[in-house]
Order: C-alpha cells, then structure tokens, then sequence
C-alpha cells in the first residue's frame, strides 16, 4: 500500500500503483497481465501512427501522377514498411495483446494468465521483433521493396534488406505464438468456480479459438520466412526454379498463415463487439451459442481458403474451384454473428454511448468489407479484380474498419475500467465524423478506382483514375484527423479525466464488479459462477 | 497425489516398447533397401507412422491422459494431413 | 469440467507455491508448444510431399549418396536416448533422484553422439561438393539439387533442435541436483521428456524420407 501527502490520482493498491518495484522497472520487469497489456498498448500506439504516417504519406504520393514527393523506389519500400508494420506489429497483436492481456483474466475471474513468465517473454519478443525491422530499414541495401508479402523469386533475389526484415517478422511470430499458448491454457485452467464454458462470456471464446489458430499456423510463417533468408544465402533451392523449386509453393506456404493471420485479426474484435452490443444495448446477447460456435467455425473453416489468394498465379481449375467454394462457405460463420448482433439490439435499452456509435460503425464497415470478400472469391470477378485497388479497398474495410474500428470500440469501453478515468463523451462522438466521413471518401473510392482497373502496389497512375486519387488522398486527411482527435481524447482523459466509477456502462459481466482501475489481484475473492453471462435485471440498467 | 499425475510407469513397459521400436526400424531398412519401390514405400507409409504412434502412446503416455489432450493432438495431426491434401489439390492437376 | 481446479484453490486465499502449482496446465501449455514443432517441420513436410511427387526419380537418385549407415545408427541413438529419458521420469517419481540424473546423462551422451554423427556425415557431403551451390551438386538434375537443399534445411533445423534438448536436459540434470525435480513436483522433467521425445518423432520420419528412399 503506498502512502502520500498528496492523495493519488486512481485508487490505492489498484495495479497502476501496487508496493515494489518502482518506476520503469516496475513496468518492464512485471508479470502482471493488466501492466502487460499496457506495455503493448503503448508499443501497438507509437507503431500505429508511425504506420498511419507512412500511409498518408502514400497518398500525398499519388495526388499528382508522376513522382510527387518521393522515387519509385521509395513508394515501394512504402507500402512494404506501411504493410509490414501494420500487419505484425499492429493489427495480428491488437485486441488479443492488449485487451485479452488485460480483460482475460478478469472476465473468466482468475487472478492472472496460467503463464505470467511467458505473457512478459512475448512481449520482449515483440520489442525485439520491432527494434529488428526498424533496424532493415538503416541497414544493408535499404529496406525492403518485395511488399509484405515477400514472394519469391523477387524476395530472393532483390538486394535490399529482405533478410533482416523477414528475421524480425520470424521473432515477431514467437510473440504471437506464446499468447495463443498463454491464452488456451488459461481458458482451460482457470475459469472460476461455476463458469462453465457455456458460461464463459464470448470475448473469451474469441480468444480461445484466436489462440488455435496462432499455434497451428504461425510456425507456417516461421518455417517459410525461415527458407527465405536459407534460400538468400545457401541457395537451397525451394523456391528456385532453376533449382526444381517453385515460387508457387512459396505462395501456398505464406497464404496458409497470412489467411489465417485475418482471422487472428477480426475474431478478438468480434469477440469485443459481442460484450459491447450487450453492455449497451442492456440486454442479453441473442445467439449466445450461435456466436460461440461461429468463432470456432471461422478458425476451422479460415484455415481452408487460403488459396483463394492465389486463383491467378496459375494453380489448377480444380484447386481455384474448391477453394472458391470453400471460402464463400466462410461467409457464413461472420454472418451468424452480424445477424445475432442486430437482432441483440431489438428491443434493448439502447444507449448510443461512444462504444455502442463504434460498434455499430463496425457492423457496418465489417459488413462492406466481408461481402468485397466475397465478391473477390468468385473466380470470374476475381480474374479482373486480383492485384487492384478493390482489394486494398476491401482489406482496409475488414482490417481498419473491422478491427481497427473493433479496437477503438473496445477502448472506448474498457478505458474507464483500465485508467479509472472517464473521457469526454463529446470528444470521442466528434472523432467519429471525420473517422467515418474520411474512412468511406478513402477506401470506397479505393474499390470503385479497383473496378475501374487500377493495379495496386504501382507508384504512378493514369489519367482516368487521377480524380479517385484525389478524392481517396484528401479522405485520408479526414481519415488523420479522426484519428488524432481520437487519440487526443484519450490521452487528454489519462491526465484530467474524471474518475470512472466500477460500471459506468451498467454491465454484467466480471470487470464491472471489481474497482476501477482493478487491484492487482483482480478479485479480493475469486467467484463462484452460477449464471450465464449477459443477464440484465430491468432495474439494474442504465 | 498419483492418481492426479497418472499411474507410474514401469521400466519394462518403456523397453518392451524400445524393443518394438528397434525391431521396426529393421524391418523398416529391410524393405527401403532390398524390396522393389512397389512394395517399399506402402511398407514405409505403414511403419514409420507407427513407430510415430508408439513414441506418443507409450513414451509421451498419450495413453493415459484425458480426452482433451489427446483431442488436442488430433486436431493438430488433422491440421496438417488438411493442409497437404488442399495443396495436392493444385499440384495434382497441374 | 465445471471451472479450473486452479479457481477453485485460488479462492481460498493469496497465492502461495503450493496453490499456483498446475501440472495439468503445465503440461497442456507444453503439449502447445509441441504443437508449433510439429506444424514448423511440418511445413517443411508439405514441400517435401509436393517435390518429391514432382520428382519422383532425382529424389531417388538423390537418397543413394546418403550414408545410411549413419542415418540408422543415429535412428537407434535417439530411440534409445527417447527411452532412457522415459526412464529418468520413473526413477523421479519412485524417488531416485540419483537414478534419475544418471539416466538424463546418459540422455546428453546421446544426443552429443547423434550431432558428432552428424558432424561427419554432412562432413563427407560437403567433401563431395554435394551441397547447395556445391560444385558437384550444380552440375546435377535440378530435383536433385532441391532434394539436398531439402536435406541440409530439415536434418539441420533438427540438428539445432538437438542441440537445444542437450541444454534443456542438462538443466534439468541441475534442477534435479538442487531438488527443485522431486517425485512430488516433476512436470518440468514430464515436459523436458516431451520435448525429447518429439525430437526423436521427427527424426523418426526424416530418416525413411531422405535415406531409405527407393
């Protein structure tokens, strides 16, 4: 217990302030998964506007045709770094990293994760993961042009700085790895008394079947990233045709973690969704099982498509068939679970809280996203719309309007629990406007320009699509803005924001029955569960 | 507190099952090196799996854990024999 | 299952050593770990699968200039370095910590065995110029350059596991000497052996792919 002439700003004995090691050591060195959470929450931060910054940046390029304010050679590091970034080191942790570190526990009424030692390894690997792809872009021939998705033949051959990027990228995997480990076996072993697992509340459930598909896929990445930098420096052969390899097969290899890796993406921001829509609306999730098994369905049945990345590099009609098949089968599972989170909202007390604005905005933007998805699986469509800005378009609507939005949502949720402070409710609606207005000007312009046959990854443009640039680049500064407001409304919260009560949302499930911010252990004592998880009492709403 | 952490296995089981394993690798060498490619390789696809199998059950006693873990390994194995048969899928008909 | 057993323990007060002990999670968070050994060599399986179908003769042609001999020699030190681990578990849990630590070293003599074959074997190779951009491997059919390729980056990443399971056995040989391994409190060792024993697993398939190929 510390004690002060002046009194603290949060509770005493919360865990922003426990006895013991003080200052940045108390930080870096603890195993407490909410002090853990944080420390990614700033790392995911700082990494988001840095690959933000290079996304504008990108834009900026391609307001004038021709080179505007940098070389074609830099515009391809660009969109490599701005990928890079923001697939590894932003979106694949996001939710699970930072609210699954911080919520899992709580919500399940434990008092930590099964592996405290491991939660905080995974973190250095995430900061040594980090500080190695920084460093590809100092060192050796510059950073690398392949794109994030380093196919070869071009990875291996090109001379920039392919090795030392795809090594961190391997680091960061071991990251990802630990936390589905972390996070299984936590589910497993240490649910509360009571808390069977159809009692367990459906963020948990997104984690557990996030955390499967992190094991069983991200040692694919390792293992290919691996054959790049072995194939940069013994020539082994694998991906050489020269040699008797084929880069087709690189191709299979990488898809069958990165689609995965989308699903690791969205399921935790679906999981969050599915406490917000609840919360806030004040009653019960409909479909409780439904959305249990879809996040079950989506791990299984996403680890079956990767291919449809691949319907033009020349695979067989019989492989472009199933996979076409099998990935409108995908569809279903996140449908289940846009349909039960509607009908979650007839006849609830719907509160339009700042969360509850973003979730909603989720649904939507999730929705456009998921069906270009589909559209890009029909084989006809998707001989023209390969490689244009109709994917870009539609990626950004799932993997910035899914769970990008899916995470502001949950941090306009949890923020109060995790700092104790509230932020102003005015603030985060006004962020919206130029969020949404500058979203849909930037990425539904990107499909229209894709339809009209503009090729992705490409420096310069023709005539016909200059005024989709235009239009896309200044819905980016709507897009900045936003984003700025966002952030600085939270940040402004941490140092003179109201002190959050233990359930300012009015909710059911664990974390709104412990102080805000939380003690460190959690629970002063651990619950017994007898009920499932979103019951509203008419009188306990609002 | 043993029967928490599973019965104790006796020294005998494990190199009864190591005796096993040496005698498949011989008929495994047997086969690869004298017997024609039609005959070899079934040989091969059946023994080496179960060699595999034994080490699971016995050394990594499969056998006496609970449904989950061995669910778990399932779902892994499954994993993997999925992923090789989508690939064959393209490289077959090619 | 109606809740961890753990949640149960943890109501009852502050954490203690005795009450954060999980063998079950222990091992199930090792099984994991086993998960992803399994999918990384895996992965190297599936490009193994798809060229070896692809070229089906060079593979063959490839496997004669293997030393077998080796291949099955070091086959038989890790089934026998897998059962001597099996049987340091045991002697822990019957409280012979001696026995136990005997068994481990005996473990490590093994697999240093396994890696000085190995040190000779790709010795020879590489003599032979039989390696990636090797002079005599280049002037060879393109399948046949992706089978050594393929050889070299499966037994290598096996032999780096190797070494790894020598430190890890090791320190379990001084976890033993500081009885913090007891027959009450063994699931490191429990999870050391399965490691070991994965390690072995996979060796046991490498050998009929790269050496016994007809």
């Amino acid at each position: 217990m510390t004690t002060s002439a002046h009194p603290p700003p949060h509770a005493e004995g919360s865990y922003l302030d426990p006895g013991g090691r003080k200052g940045l050591l108390g930080w870096i060195l603890s195993t407490d998964h909410k002090r853990i959470a944080i420390l990614y929450l700033v790392c995911l931060t700082v990494l988001f506007f840095a690959g933000a910054t290079i996304g504008v940046l990108m834009r900026l390029e391609q307001l004038t045709p021709g080179s505007t304010i940098m070389k074609a050679q830099t515009y391809n590091a660009m969109f490599t770094l701005h990928g890079v970034i923001m697939i590894f080191m932003f979106v694949i942790p996001g939710l699970p990293a930072v609210f699954g570190n911080f919520l899992l526990p709580i919500l399940i009424g434990a008092r930590d994760v099964s592996f405290p030692r491991l939660n905080l390894a995974s973190w250095y690997f995430f900061v040594a993961g980090t500080i190695l792809a920084v460093m590809s872009l100092f060192t050796g021939s510059g950073p690398p042009d392949t794109g994030w998705t380093f196919y070869a033949p071009f990875s291996i051959r090109t001379g920039t700085n392919v090795s030392l990027a795809v090594f961190a990228a391997f680091i960061l995997g071991f990251s990802s790895i630990l936390t589905g480990i972390n996070f299984i076996t936590t589910i497993h072993r240490l649910r509360a008394p009571g808390m069977t697992w159809l009692r367990m509340p459906l963020f948990p459930w997104a984690l557990y079947a996030t955390g499967w598909i992190q094991v069983l896929v991200t040692p694919i990445i390792a293992i290919t990233l691996l054959l790049v930098i072995l194939e940069r420096f013994f020539g082994v052969g694998v991906f050489d045709p020269a040699k008797g390899g084929d880069p087709l097969l690189y191709q299979h290899l990488f898809w069958i973690y990165s689609h995965p890796a989308v699903y690791i993406m969205i399921l935790p921001a679906m999981g969050a969704i599915s406490e917000i829509i609840p919360t806030h609306a004040h009653r019960t999730i409909f479909g409780y099982k439904f959305i249990a098994a879809s996040s079950i369905a989506i791990a299984a049945v996403g680890s079956l498509v990767w291919a449809h990345h691949m319907f033009t590099s020349g695979m067989s009609e019989a492989a472009n068939t199933i996979f076409s098949l099998l990935t409108f089968l995908v569809a279903i599972p996140s449908a289940i679970k846009v349909f039960n989170w509607t009908a979650t909202l007839y006849k609830g007390s719907i509160d339009l809280t700042p969360p509850m604005l973003y979730a909603l905005t989720f649904i939507f933007l999730f929705s456009i996203g998921g069906l270009t998805g589909v559209m890009q699986g029909a084989l006809a469509l998707n001989v023209h719309l390969h490689d244009t800005y109709f994917i870009v378009g539609h990626f950004h609507y799932v993997m910035f309007g899914g769970t990008g939005f899916g995470f502001f949502a949950a941090m306009l949720h949890w923020f109060p629990k995790i700092t104790g402070r509230m932020y102003s409710r005015k603030a985060a609606v006004a962020s919206w406007f130029p969020l949404f207005v500058g979203f849909n000007l930037l990425y539904f312009t990107m499909l229209v320009l894709g339809m009209m046959g503009m090729p992705r990854r490409y420096f310069d443009h023709l005539p016909q699509y200059h005024t989709g640039h235009v239009v896309a680049t200044v819905g980016s500064w709507f897009l900045a803005a936003g984003l700025l407001m966002l952030a600085g409304t939270f940040i402004i919260a941490l140092f003179r924001g109201e002190k959050a009560p233990a359930n300012p949302w009015g909710g059911v499930t664990l974390e709104w029955q412990i102080p805000s911010p939380p003690p460190v252990e959690n629970f002063e004592t651990i619950p017994t569960i007898t009920r499932p998880p979103y019951e509203f009492n008419p009188v306990e709403a609002g | 507190m043993e029967a928490e952490r599973g019965p104790v296995i006796e020294d005998r089981t494990f190199v009864g099952v190591w005796i096993v394993l040496l005698f498949l690798t011989l008929l495994l060498v047997v086969s690869g090196k004298l017997f024609h490619e039609a005959l070899s390789v079934p040989a091969l696809l059946t023994i080496t799996p179960l060699k595999a199998g034994l080490v699971f059950y016995y050394f990594m006693h499969l056998k006496h854990e609970g449904p989950l873990l061995r669910t778990m390994v399932f779902v892994t194995l499954a994993t993997l024999v999925v992923f090789i048969g989508l690939l064959f899928v393209d490289i077959s008909y090619r | 299952m109606t809740g961890g057993v753990r949640g149960e323990v943890l109501a009852a007060g502050p954490a203690s050593r005795a009450s954060h002990r999980d063998p079950l999670g222990a091992k199930i968070g090792m099984w994991l770990f086993l998960f992803t050994e399994i999918v990384l060599f895996g992965g190297l399986f599936i490009l193994y699968s798809a060229y070896r179908a692809r070229y089906p003769h060079e593979f063959h042609e490839g496997g004669q200039h293997l030393n077998w001999i080796i291949g099955v020699a070091n086959t038989v030190i890790l089934l026998t370095s897998s059962l001597t681990v099996a049987l340091s578990v045991t002697a822990v849990r019957k409280g012979r910590q001696r026995r136990a630590m005997a068994l481990l070293a005996l473990t490590v003599l093994l697999a240093a065995g396994f890696l000085v074959n190995k040190y000779f074997e790709w010795g020879a190779e590489i003599r032979a110029g039989l390696y990636p951009n090797g002079p005599e491997l280049a002037g060879r059919a393109p399948g046949e350059q992706l089978f050594f390729g393929l050889y070299f980056s499966m037994t290598g990443l096996h032999g780096l596991h190797v070494l790894g399971g020598i430190g890890v056995l090791l320190a379990m040989i001084g976890l033993l000497w500081r009885g913090r391994i007891r027959s009450d409190d063994f699931v490191l060792l429990e999870n050391a052996g399965l490691y070991w024993h994965l390690v072995d697993v996979i060796w046991i398939f490498l050998l009929p792919l790269f050496y016994l190929s007809a």
